[in-house]
């Protein structure tokens, strides 16, 4: 019987197995940040351990970092001492470090691709759930915890059990103004936050392939908020010819496109689970709740919780109503956002806001809000000026701020205000996720952009 | 790492689902650099609420949380884990956890035990009637005993292994580090490198 492109991996990979033990895996990329790697370089110190591969290991600084102002020291002291404790972890193991105000600094899931170092086949980890971004490439990656990290510094590979594969196929052609995120939101929607535990999904069939590599990684992104450690897809021409070029792309280039090229499921590989989507019907989709498997299409309604038989699921929902301030029935279309956030790693590549500068191009954001535009990385951003999308951000009435996960997660002073509602392009509507109090919708960036625009949430459709 | 053989504890019944690590704890409190302190974040954004469940006698003192189905989603941050440790908790129970949280909770040895639904419904009910109910968690035989009940839990050989033998995960690996140098020598050479070799 074939194999999955997921088992191919696994199995190329395997360093020592033994029954009734996981397997031992190889990790072919360790990717680090500020947040969870402190405790993980002192675990190190205490045991007199070395960083085994400094080579395969790489830091940037993300989630703390400041938006505004990064010539000047980080004002909060608390993520100042974080992110001088990375600095100083970094400079004693010998590891490769893009700080703040660096070419390569960004978000790391943004930096990885953009440098070339994510390929295809590989392993990849880091302390953070959305590693799974890197699947795009046809990688296997995932997020881990930080006395993972310090295994994976230590030893260079962890001890995991063989996860479950589901196939999920995506056939058809999306609509104009449809994108990546509606298919991932419409995923999460269909097979929940739990449906995807325990399995890695590999997402298959003509609507993935038509994505750009931008697209393919908002799909994988969110591969987390399904509850499944890790997502990918098959690599393809695309996804050679994104990598060709890159810092970090293969000196042995055919050598590696001969291994590449065996990288897909077999025809006769059997998954444990397959769903399929009819990529056709998608619609823009946004999210009412405060998970994001909480979504509907944008041209609905809130939903009742009184018309949802799982008692879990409707006490959930009735709990996310409150929280959110929204009443059963209402039409989404009529929800007032004070706050359009565009970016994360997610939504913060250069192709997410080509396609929001597309749809302001020239026209001013309603009064009633701000809108924040923060690139993904720093040469995002250099690219993006040197398209001139900075200044159609700027003249419609955006701020365009500096690289980093900013309200992405408010650890920065980037924040929602108790009770302020946004419309954002990040992977997570959970309670208090963008500040205390503050109320979230996923959308993707054309909905983020028309939304800016009319002040309620909105597709391009409605302008 | 501390043994966990068996713990004898009062429960703490979270009647929610879907319990997320920013709920657990949010990002503003991840900024800390040690493994300790992280109790005062734990559930932050619910405990300003007094009819919180941990905001009330005699749960506040509780050492086994009883949660809903599908707790620890979201982010991997194990100080989700830390603070519920650094709280006091020795054991969460629930339907389904999240597949990074249980390996964080494995790591740190919070022992996460899997319970049918109607299990976890049966031990609320049970917590309710008597919240100074003893609860024992017996990791040997996997079972939660309370009252004259006794129910079986889930979690797989070689974690319950390893945290009742409290033993660190890296000094295991290690064991096989002549497997990882064979294994490294026979790595392609078109895998990208971050910076140039030194040591290999
Ligand atoms: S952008 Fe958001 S989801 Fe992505 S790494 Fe940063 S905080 Fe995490």
């Amino acid at each position: 019987m074939g194999k999955t492109l997921a088992e191919k991996i696994w199995q190329q990979h395997v360093v020592h197995s033994a029954a009734g033990e996981p397997d031992l895996i190889y990790i072919d990329l360790h990717l680090i940040h500020e947040v969870t790697s402190a405790q993980a370089f002192d675990g190190l110190r205490l045991a007199g351990r070395k960083v085994r591969r400094t080579d395969l290991t790489i830091a940037t600084e993300d989630h703390n970092t400041p938006t505004l102002n990064i010539d000047k020291p980080i004002a909060d002291p608390v993520s100042k001492l974080q992110v001088d404790t990375l600095r100083n972890n970094c400079a004693e193991f010998g590891v490769r470090l893009h700080s703040l105000g660096d070419i390569d600094q960004g978000i790391v899931h943004v930096v990885g691709p953009q440098l070339g170092l994510t390929q295809p086949g590989m392993t990849i980890v880091c302390g953070d759930s959305h590693t799974s971004t890197h699947g795009a490439f046809g990688a296997l990656a995932f997020g881990i915890g930080t006395s993972e990290v310090e295994h994976v510094l230590a030893t260079q590979t962890l001890p995991l059990v063989r996860p479950k594969t589901m196939a999920i196929n995506v056939e058809g052609t999306l609509k104009p103004g449809v994108t990546s995120k509606d298919i991932i939101l419409a995923i999460i929607a269909k097979i929940g936050t739990g449906g995807g535990q325990g399995y890695v999904l590999e997402y298959r069939g003509s609507a993935i392939r038509a994505l750009s590599m931008e697209g393919r990684m908002t799909v994988c992104n969110m591969s987390i908020e399904a509850g499944a450690r890790a997502g990918l897809i098959a690599p393809d021409e695309k996804t050679f010819a994104y990598i060709k070029g890159k810092t970090h792309a293969p000196a042995q280039w055919d050598e590696a496109m001969a291994y590449w090229s065996t990288l897909s499921s077999d025809a006769d590989a059997k998954f444990d689970a397959e769903i399929a989507i009819n990529a056709d019907e998608l619609a823009p989709f946004v999210t009412w709740g405060t998970n994001p498997g909480q979504g509907a299409p944008l041209n609905g309604n809130v939903p009742d919780p009184a018309a949802i038989s799982d008692p879990e699921e409707r006490g959930a929902a009735e709990r996310a109503l409150v929280y959110m301030d929204l009443t059963a029935g209402m039409p989404l279309k009529k929800i007032a956002i004070d706050t359009v956030f565009l970016g994360s790693c997610t939504n913060g590549r250069i192709e997410d806001l080509r396609s929001a500068a597309t749809i302001l191009d020239g026209k001013k954001i309603a009064s009633s809000l701000r809108m924040l535009v923060v690139p993904g990385s720093a040469r995002v951003r250099l690219q993006a000026e040197a398209e001139g999308l900075d200044k159609i951000f700027v003249a419609a009435g955006a701020e365009w701020r500096n690289a980093g996960c900013s309200m992405c997660l408010g650890m920065n002073p980037d924040q929602l205000a108790v009770g302020e509602r946004s419309a954002s392009t990040s992977n997570r509507n959970f309670e208090g996720r963008q500040g205390k109090g503050g109320r979230t919708h996923l959308v993707s960036p054309l909905v983020a952009a028309a939304t800016a625009l009319r002040g309620t949430l909105s597709s391009p459709a409605d302008l | 790492m501390d043994k966990f053989v068996t713990h004898v504890g009062t429960g703490v019944p979270l009647r929610r689902s879907n319990v997320d690590t920013d709920q657990i704890i949010p990002a503003v409190y991840l900024k800390r650099v040690t493994r300790s302190g992280f109790e005062d974040g734990l559930f932050s954004a619910w405990r300003n609420d007094p009819e919180f469940i941990l905001n009330k006698e005699p749960f506040k003192h509780g050492t086994i949380l009883v949660a809903g189905v599908d707790f620890g989603t979201g982010s991997s941050r194990e100080h989700a884990v830390w603070a519920l440790q650094n709280y006091g908790f020795k054991v969460v129970i629930s339907s389904r956890f999240a597949d990074i949280f249980r390996g964080n909770s494995a790591k740190g040895g919070l022992l996460t035990a899997v319970m049918p639904q109607s299990d976890v419904e049966a031990l609320w009910d049970a917590i309710d009637a008597n919240p100074e109910l003893a609860i024992t968690v017996d990791l040997d035989a996997r079972k939660v005993a309370y009252n004259k009940v006794s129910v079986a839990f889930d979690i797989d050989d070689y974690t319950r292994w390893r945290l009742m033998e409290g033993l660190d995960d890296i000094g295991l690996t290690l064991k096989s580090i002549d497997s990882i140098d064979q294994f490294e020598k026979s790595r392609p050479l078109f895998k990208p490198l971050t910076q140039p070799s030194t040591s290999h």
